[in-house]
């Protein structure tokens, strides 16, 4: 398989095509605009569909019926676009379409910065928007890694008829690594016979809505998106632990502050110190199994972030009051130090200052 | 000694530097490294001062943004100024001093100041300015060589700069030359 030097943004792009994606709808927004740029150039010679929507809140609509018609389809933006997509993103949900999503996270909120951040893990992990819903959140901390979670994000879509979201941050757009495109691996998946692709004169109608006005009606129907939403969490979760047996602290990063923090395992071992990493994959489910078993020798869990602190309300269910939960953080577009997370883990375990 | 070579070029916009950490990242790509390049980005880019910070290892890379780094290379005054305090000791500062004229003021630092615009110059194109400091820079790590650098060139420009490459290829050897 031939290695290449990519792109986040490109990179993508180009998973995105090779999972069968053929239908993209954006709006531009930094630090993730080369999404766009790539889908733009590359989609029409295959037949696809490149649109720059007049707005962000167009674009997800758009998203919404051709996820309607059936197709792979994919949106992408940057906090503030994402934000704006949340009607669209609740009504697809709601509607039980498949479709994937791309935020590449800015620093927020309001318009904010256009430096890495990871303030929207409250948005993407909660149902941004409104009503009883959630959606699979894949938070890859590699070029590598975005390569595959960007073509299994279509097909759990298509698995349980969801939206996905990658959450990404503007340096996993930005970067440039070396990747290879291996084959998507494919899921055994229903037919998509809800899809509004004409009737042919043969059957009835299928209709698409989130209307359903009757409680009677509405319950149930979000008691079927709840169960789908336990399989999910049975079957979808993922997470990596690193150097946890034993370990005197163990932090809890996900995406690019993860390298980070493995920086500072290694710093902290020059110095005796035993640091681990729950680093959960997706965001949403939260991978609470990897915080089961924990050494009595471990003093606390410290949730590193590049925002105020948001991931360290899950990790506090997780570790359910057994040890205590530290936090840090930086944030407004910079990027924790390796230092600054060894004097964290310095401070906790008594011996810094 | 297994290598891990973390690097931050900076300049002003259009003097290449991204461009040089993309040259050095395909070329430690095809010899089979990790690598990663993570750039300035947004309005940094325009007309301002432009960054990248390239890691080159045996290893997995942690951290793609290099705090730390082993060698710095500025081509311009600005970029000294803000990141001459982000090598590590012991580190390599190498100095573009064709438009730098202040000395490195760390004493902890082994510092190379190259003439690169002018030298480039000499070779056909001021702006080739970069290439010799890639050239210098290869030949003073030793972990890539010239002609894998140059190997990296029609990947990173597309082969429509195929008539460049001679330039090139004289702009790097000269940057070589510079280090004895």
């Amino acid at each position: 398989m031939e290695k290449l030097l990519m792109k986040g943004n490109e990179a993508v792009g180009a998973a995105a095509i090779k999972a069968g994606c053929r239908h993209f709808f954006g709006y531009p927004i930094t630090p993730q605009n080369e999404i766009p740029e790539y889908m733009a150039k590359e989609l029409p010679p295959l037949g696809g569909t490149f649109v720059q929507a007049e707005s962000e809140i167009a674009a997800i609509n758009m998203v919404y019926g051709a996820a309607g018609a059936g197709a792979r389809v994919m949106t992408s933006s940057s906090s503030p676009g994402i934000a704006l997509k949340q009607e669209g993103i609740s009504y697809i949900a709601a509607s039980e379409l498949p479709c994937v999503i791309v935020n590449m996270m800015r620093s927020s909120p309001g318009l904010g910065g256009i430096q890495p951040a990871q303030a929207d893990y409250f948005m993407a992990t909660r149902g941004g928007g409104n009503g009883d819903y959630y959606m699979p959140v894949y938070a890859p901390a590699s070029i590598q890694e975005t390569v595959e979670l960007v073509m299994e994000a279509f097909e759990v879509a298509d698995f349980y008829c969801t939206p996905v979201m990658i959450l990404g941050d503007g340096m996993i757009g930005q970067m440039m690594e070396s990747v290879e495109f291996p084959e998507p691996k494919k899921r055994n998946l229903p037919a998509k016979d809800w899809a509004t692709v004409g009737t042919g004169g043969k059957r009835k109608p299928n209709i698409i809505n989130s209307l359903r006005i009757e409680p009677d009606v509405l319950e149930p129907h979000i008691q079927k998106l709840l169960d789908k939403y336990e399989v999910i969490k049975k079957d979808e979760t993922l997470y990596e632990k690193v150097n946890c047996e034993d370990a005197d602290v163990i932090a809890v990063a996900y995406g690019t502050i993860s390298r980070v923090v493995r920086n500072a395992i290694k710093k902290c071992e020059e110095e005796g110190i035993k640091l681990g990493l729950i680093r959960p994959i997706t965001l949403w489910p939260f991978p609470f199994a990897a915080f089961e078993e924990i050494s009595p020798n471990t003093k606390a869990f410290l949730s590193v972030e590049m925002s105020a602190g948001q991931m360290v309300d899950d990790v506090k269910i997780a570790a359910n009051g057994r040890i205590p939960v530290e936090f840090y953080g930086r944030y407004g577009g910079n990027v924790p130090k390796p230092d600054e997370v060894v004097a964290k883990v310095k401070d906790i375990l008594g011996g810094g200052k | 000694m297994a290598l891990n070579e973390e690097v931050i070029f900076a300049g002003f916009g259009g003097q290449g530097v991204l461009s040089m950490g993309k040259m050095l990242s395909y070329a430690g790509m095809m010899k089979g490294k990790n690598v990663s390049w993570l750039p300035s980005y947004g309005p940094e880019m325009r007309g301002g001062t432009a960054n990248c910070s390239v890691i080159v290892s045996d290893d997995l890379i942690g951290s793609p943004v290099v705090t730390e780094a082993d060698t710095l290379v500025v081509m311009n005054r600005p970029s000294l100024d803000k990141f001459e305090k982000s090598v590590k000791p012991g580190g390599i500062i190498i100095v573009n001093s064709s438009l730098i004229d202040q000395k490195v003021k760390r004493d902890d630092v082994t510092v190379y100041y190259f003439p690169v615009n002018e030298i480039a110059t000499e070779c056909g194109s001021a702006k080739a300015a970069n290439m010799v400091m890639l050239g210098a820079y290869v030949k003073l790590k030793g972990f890539i060589s010239e002609a894998d650098l140059l190997g990296a060139f029609l990947k990173v420009f597309g082969e429509g700069k195929k008539n460049l490459l001679p330039l090139n290829e004289k702009a790097v050897a000269a940057g070589a030359e510079l280090v004895k």
